[in-house]
């Protein structure tokens, strides 16, 4: 029963912290993401990439920005990959292969972080400190981009400008990732976590084996992998490796980390459109279905039916002693609900329906919180799509903000809540199809489908975890996936930025006594029910098959 | 005689035009639908089951797929059923897969039976009416003047500018306008209203209507519609339907819907390479049954129909919206403009009170008064005698009773009128005109006069100033004897209307030709949000631009020619059929029985149809749940038997559950065709409180009630030998 206590209590602890922090920080990020001053550095950064930070973009022009930058991030990614052999630091490994590096490059582009390698046998210090940890701020800090000019959608009026992609992608990545993470890794280190560039370590194991540990730059890797729900791990092993995330306490700052942002950006999003109401209904959304995600999967561990983990007193199998099934429950709902993939244990281990909640929180479009910005915009389309019904119910036609959802907004939001479910069953039935799916399954039945199901899930919604044991690397899954990543990340955008400009054109209508209140907990129920039901009613065959199968045949 | 008053009634009185029916506010009803509408607000239109019958015909000519395309959720089923048919065709054996197929069919069939039902109702309207056009001889006047030799050809044969003689008997040939004379005119063809209307050259009364009939009297027309293109012709493209175009939330709805269904195809054309992987490979006909449940076939089926019966229950309430899209925007009006008078007030100013000056009597007041307007028969005159007889018990006195009576009429120069008799002259007026008279006559104004004045016009009142010059023993003087009240009379029930229409985000404007003071008054009283004094046409339409630049939507009403910027400008403008060609010309939908407060009930219909839409959605949407707890057990529990746990309904056997709930989403059309087009029922609630009753209502409604409803079928079917 301690057991059950010390799990309220951590994850009370966590739901303050985040309170307390969410008010600070979202109104920090308000502010700026509105400044009118840039920071000598940033002046720099504007000058090196020749963009003019003052500029005013229409959506176009906008993700334009997004697309050439993230597809030169993609090129440069590869290349590294390809080439770091003949570069410094290479700790004497070989090029990646070409589609493992594509798949790769995707991934951490992205936001996705899917590893298909394992880290410290396979990227050189120069791939993981220039490559892939630079990826992970600024493909974090385009997420926030678009998700801002999304906001910039719902507060401006008669006018097409969403703002300057180069100055909210700088602007996140200086003012607001780098120093959170300065703060977070020190602590980090100051838990225990490694930060050097040493170079491989050989020791002796009890058994008399030798063992290869690689040191790097862990510590500030790890901020930036939660911070930013990213969630590539220096190690294989992710943040169940000691190095990473030494104890309890590590673990509850990491999940924190990966929380902090997405919970915090409603509270940007009601700052800037004037009503920080209207951003609580939102958060309130969130909240409610991740707590409900995080008390299902631990009860459920809690309770471990089944002989084995009876006889062990508890379902311990993949998991770390020193988080026990509280912590790593709490993480694993977590880093799946926010598209980090980071994992303290491993989500194949866990209970059949457990396993089933994780790919559910994935399949609603990583929105309960989401990833950083992804979540925020994430939600907001589902919020169209629930205003859109709902909106009806009132005796008007719908209007979100002030702003009038008519054929043109409903067009680009139903083709954004399309791409990912479309992603996820033809990714998932071409692999099934081909036979690619059954050879890289380690596990038959139910489960083995639950593993590439899982896989396409994890990739199309940008997540990056995996149920382990699939076998990922190889040329099939590698460019499959990656295909998934990448159009699973930017299709939305290109829909989610189209339908801020068109909102940002707009002539507000008033809000009156007859418009439907998108502030209060009525809305914030009705879209909860909006996105488990659109969520549920895609994917319940296929969930049936996999987690329902062999979580019910227990 | 208190036409005096006339020139600051606003310029649309004629909505108050004595033959002008339907002035019964607040119910607003045309009395003839009362009945049917079971005395509710909105709500309510007739459906007859025997409608379902008669519109099969028309049910199965829509099966052409170059009709079901326009509706896509539709059009996939009509796939399906072509699909499952050639596959129990080819296993003619198989009798699960020849039940699937027909209540596929039975499905598509189901929804075109919705819509073929909803335009039936509109086409035996459209007969009537073209019953009217056919057979009408126009006797055209061959030379330009009004006078002078005439021809006699058909009413098709007249061109815009014609000019055509109807006299007593005669049916109007074509629209146009009186240019000469004044007419009794029945217009009962379109409106279904018996009581004549009066038309007459000039002002805001000219517009006469093909197919309607003199009944009196000589009137000249100048045509200025061309044949094919009247108001009856438009009239019966609008309630057949063929005019009809999808609305922009529509448009917008059926995005939505479509998406879903690529979803749900989607997921159902990739489960079966899961389901082979489980050893459960699935035939195409589950398949299709599948899909066929998930897609929301419940509101693609009725969406048309909902639309085509939302534009039916204007027209029951003899409106006639030009297009849909007014119907739409109707529900979103946030500010309503509406005429003070015929609308708000009953539009003749009533006496309500008489207040005698120091020294006279009330009784003496209002005999003097009672005296002074026996010949007026304006309705202001003929309420002052009604007053005084209502609260002093004066008998009426005619006319002839006063034999040396000398009437003094009413002129715009004297402001004033009154009667001589007996040596006694007394005089009512304009305040200042019988003031000028009294002191004219050596008399004096007394103090109070003044200020009894003024206290009525602040009260919204008129003043009028009664006088009187008697031989006395001092020989004659004039004397003031006091004020009588004049009242514009706030119709009963308007205060609750606004605080309804309040509740519902919607803010009301009074316009009048009032002075300010008056309008305030009258505007209090009402319980207006706002008004608008000395309101000219150029005033209106700067009021609907400055609402508009906020984003709000306007309604208004109007009639005179003056008024077709205005109407033309707001979102929804509703000309009166009274009113003339340029008014009808410019609103986007037109009232026939010319009552202004139906602007009320056109919002309230408009809103009705947002809401039956996005009812029926939800509930379409909802009623998904229950079907995959009825099909995924059905489908996987043999190679998974875990999964059987999910069949919590107990269906009898696979086969039995499956076409439960294909059987399910079949009927569940037919038995929401009513609701579809009647509309849900509508009261005017704030935004919070209506979601919430119909999310109540039609989502957690339509979660549970297929779980009823396929166990319920899937008892019935199990009983039949051989299937359970």
């Amino acid at each position: 029963m301690s057991d059950v206590l010390a799990d309220v209590a951590q994850v009370s602890a966590l739901i303050v912290a985040l309170a307390l922090v969410h008010r600070p920080l979202g109104d920090y990020m308000a502010r700026v993401y509105s400044s009118k001053r840039h920071l000598r550095v940033e002046r720099w950064m504007y000058r090196a990439v020749g963009a003019d930070p003052d500029a005013e973009m229409r959506w176009p022009a906008y993700l334009r920005g997004v697309l050439a930058f993230s597809l030169v991030s993609v090129g440069l990614l590869y290349l590294l990959q390809r080439v770091q052999d003949k570069l410094p630091l290479s700790l004497g490994f070989k090029p990646i292969d070409p589609d493992q590096a594509f798949n790769t490059a995707a991934s951490f582009v992205s936001n996705t972080n899917w590893q298909s390698y394992s880290g410290e046998t396979a990227m050189s210090h120069l791939t993981q400190t220039a490559g892939l940890a630079v990826q992970n701020f600024v493909s974090a800090a385009v997420g926030m981009a678009v998700a801002i000019a999304l906001v910039r959608g719902f507060a401006r009026s008669r006018t097409g400008e969403l703002g300057n992609f180069w100055a909210d992608l700088v602007r996140g990545v200086v003012r607001i990732l780098l120093p959170v993470c300065v703060v977070a890794a020190v602590v980090l280190v100051a838990l225990g976590a490694i930060q050097n560039f040493a170079g491989i370590h050989t020791v002796t194991t009890l058994t008399g084996d030798d063992q290869h540990l690689t040191g790097g730059a862990v510590a500030s890797q790890e901020a930036i992998k939660d911070l930013g729900t990213n969630g590539g791990g220096f190690y294989n092993a992710n943040s169940s490796h000691p190095f990473e995330n030494p104890d309890g306490a590590s673990n509850l700052l990491e999940i924190f980390l990966l929380l902090v942002i997405p919970f915090s950006l409603p509270r940007t999003f009601g700052t800037l459109v004037g009503s920080v109401r209207q951003g609580y209904a939102i958060v309130a959304a969130m909240a409610g279905i991740w707590l409900a995600g995080v008390v299902a999967v631990t009860w459920l561990e809690f309770a471990h039916p089944g002989s084995a983990s009876q006889l062990a007193g508890g379902a311990m199998e993949g998991k770390e002693q020193r988080f026990g099934e509280g912590g790593s429950s709490l993480f694993a709902v977590s880093t799946t609900m926010t598209s980090t993939g980071s994992v303290d244990s491993f989500h194949d281990s866990f209970q059949g329906l457990s396993g089933g909640v994780l790919l559910f929180g994935m399949m609603i479009g990583e929105i309960a919180p989401g990833g950083v910005g992804s979540g925020l915009y994430g939600v907001l389309l589902m919020a169209v799509v629930a205003v859109f019904l709902a909106g009806l119910m009132v005796g008007r036609t719908p209007e979100y903000l002030g702003k009038k959802l008519g054929s043109r907004q409903i067009k680009l939001a139903a083709c954004y809540i399309l791409i990912t479910p479309a992603l996820v069953l033809t990714g998932t039935a071409a692999a099934m199809a081909t036979g690619n799916g059954q050879s890289s399954m380690t596990n038959t039945g139910a489960h083995g489908f639950s593993e590439v199901l899982y896989a396409y899930t994890s990739a199309s919604n940008n997540n990056g975890s995996a149920f382990a044991g699939f076998g990922a690397d190889t040329v099939y899954h590698n460019t499959a996936l990656g295909l998934c990543m990448l159009l699973g990340r930017f299709l939305p955008m290109v829909f989610v930025l189209a339908l801020a400009g068109s909102l940002a054109a707009q002539t507000p209508v008033p809000a009156t006594a007859g418009t439907l209140r998108t502030d209060k907990p009525l809305f914030t129920g009705v879209l909860v029910a909006t996105i488990a039901i659109v969520a549920g009613l895609t994917f319940f065959p296929a969930l049936a098959l996999g987690p329902l199968a062999e979580g019910l045949a227990v | 005689m208190t036409s005096d008053l006339k020139h600051t009634m606003h310029h649309t009185s004629t909505g108050s035009d004595a033959l002008a029916p339907h002035q019964d506010f607040p119910a607003g009803h045309n009395p003839g639908h009362a009945a049917a509408q079971g005395g509710g607000r909105v709500g309510a239109g007739l459906f007859d089951p025997k409608q379902l019958l008669t519109s099969l015909p028309e049910a199965f000519r829509k099966l052409d797929p170059r009709v079901m395309v326009k509706s896509p959720v539709m059009f996939v089923v009509e796939i399906g059923s072509v699909l499952t048919t050639a596959l129990a065709v080819t296993d003619p054996g198989d009798w699960f897969g020849w039940a699937i197929t027909a209540w596929l069919w039975l499905t598509v069939l189901f929804a075109n039976l919705a819509e073929a039902v909803a335009e039936g109702r509109g086409k035996a309207q459209a007969a009537t009416l073209r019953k009217t056009k056919t057979g009408t001889v126009a006797r055209r006047l061959l030379n330009r003047g009004t006078q002078g030799a005439e021809e006699r050809v058909p009413g098709t044969e007249l061109r815009t500018g014609d000019l055509v003689v109807c006299e007593a008997g005669d049916i109007i040939p074509g629209d146009g306008d009186v240019i000469e004379g004044v007419a009794s005119v029945d217009e009962s063809a379109i409106t279904g209203e018996s009581a004549p209307v009066i038309r007459e050259s000039g002002g805001d009364r000219s517009a006469v209507t093909g197919g309607t009939k003199v009944l009196s009297d000589r009137i000249v027309v100048k045509i200025t519609a061309k044949p094919g293109e009247t108001f009856i012709d438009r009239m019966i493209g609008l309630v057949e339907g063929a005019a009809r175009q999808k609305t922009p939330n529509e448009i917008a709805l059926n995005i939505l819907l479509a998406s879903l269904t690529i979803i749900f195809l989607l997921a159902v054309v990739t489960l079966q390479p899961f389901a082979v992987y489980a050893g459960a490979e699935q035939s195409l006909i589950v398949l299709t049954a599948l899909l066929v449940c998930l897609i929301p076939t419940t509101i693609g089926a009725l969406l048309s129909a909902i639309g085509i019966a939302g534009m039916d229950r204007l027209v029951q309430r003899n409106v006639l919206a030009m297009s849909g899209r007014a119907v739409e925007a109707a529900g979103d009006v946030s500010t309503l403009l509406l005429d003070k008078t015929g609308t708000i007030t009953y539009g003749n100013r009533q006496a309500a009170e008489f207040l005698p000056v120091e020294g006279a009597s009330e009784k003496e007041l209002a005999d003097a008064a009672q005296l002074s307007s026996l010949a007026d028969e304006t309705p202001e005159g003929r309420s002052i005698v009604v007053l005084a007889k209502e609260k002093y018990g004066l008998r009426e006195r005619h006319e002839g009773e006063l034999a040396h009576a000398e009437w003094v009429p009413f002129t715009a120069q004297t402001r004033m009128s009154g009667v001589d008799v007996d040596g006694v002259k007394v005089r009512k007026g304009a305040a200042q005109s019988v003031l000028a008279w009294v002191t004219g006559k050596g008399g004096h104004a007394p103090g109070d006069a003044e200020r009894l004045v003024a206290e009525v016009s602040e009260a919204g009142g008129t003043p009028l100033l009664v006088a009187v010059e008697e031989d006395g023993q001092d020989g004659t003087a004039a004397r003031v004897l006091g004020v009588i009240h004049l009242k514009d009379v706030v119709k009963e029930g308007m205060r609750e209307r606004f605080d309804q229409l309040r509740a519902m985000g919607i803010k009301t404007v009074m316009i009048t030709g009032d002075n300010p003071l008056t309008a305030r008054a009258i505007a209090d009283e009402a319980g207006v949000d706002d008004f608008l004094a000395e309101a000219t046409p150029e005033d209106k339409m700067a009021l609907i631009r400055h609402e508009q630049a906020d984003g709000k939507l306007v309604a208004m009403t109007g009639d005179g020619t003056n008024d077709a910027p205005a109407l033309a400008q707001a979102d929804v403008g509703v000309a009166m059929n009274t009113g003339t060609s340029a008014a009808k010309e410019a609103g986007n939908m037109v009232d026939l029985d010319s009552n202004p407060t139906k602007l009320i009930e056109v919002v309230e219909i408009g809103k009705q149809l947002l809401i039956t839409r996005g009812a029926l959605t939800t509930f379409s949407i909802a009623n998904d749940v229950a079907k995959y707890f009825a099909i995924i057990p059905a489908m996987f529990a043999v190679a998974y038997p875990s999964l059987d746990d999910l069949n919590f309904m107990r269906l009898a056997s696979p086969e039995s559950a499956i076409l439960s709930a294909v059987i399910f989403n079949a009927l569940i059309i037919v038995a929401l065709v009513p609701l579809a087009l009647r509309g849900v029922r509508y009261r005017p609630l704030s935004a919070d409180r209506m979601l919430r009753r119909n999310l109540g209502l039609y989502g957690v409604g339509g979660l549970i009630a297929p779980f009823a409803g396929i166990k319920l079928i899937d008892l019935l079917i199990s009983l039949i030998p051989g299937v359970g």
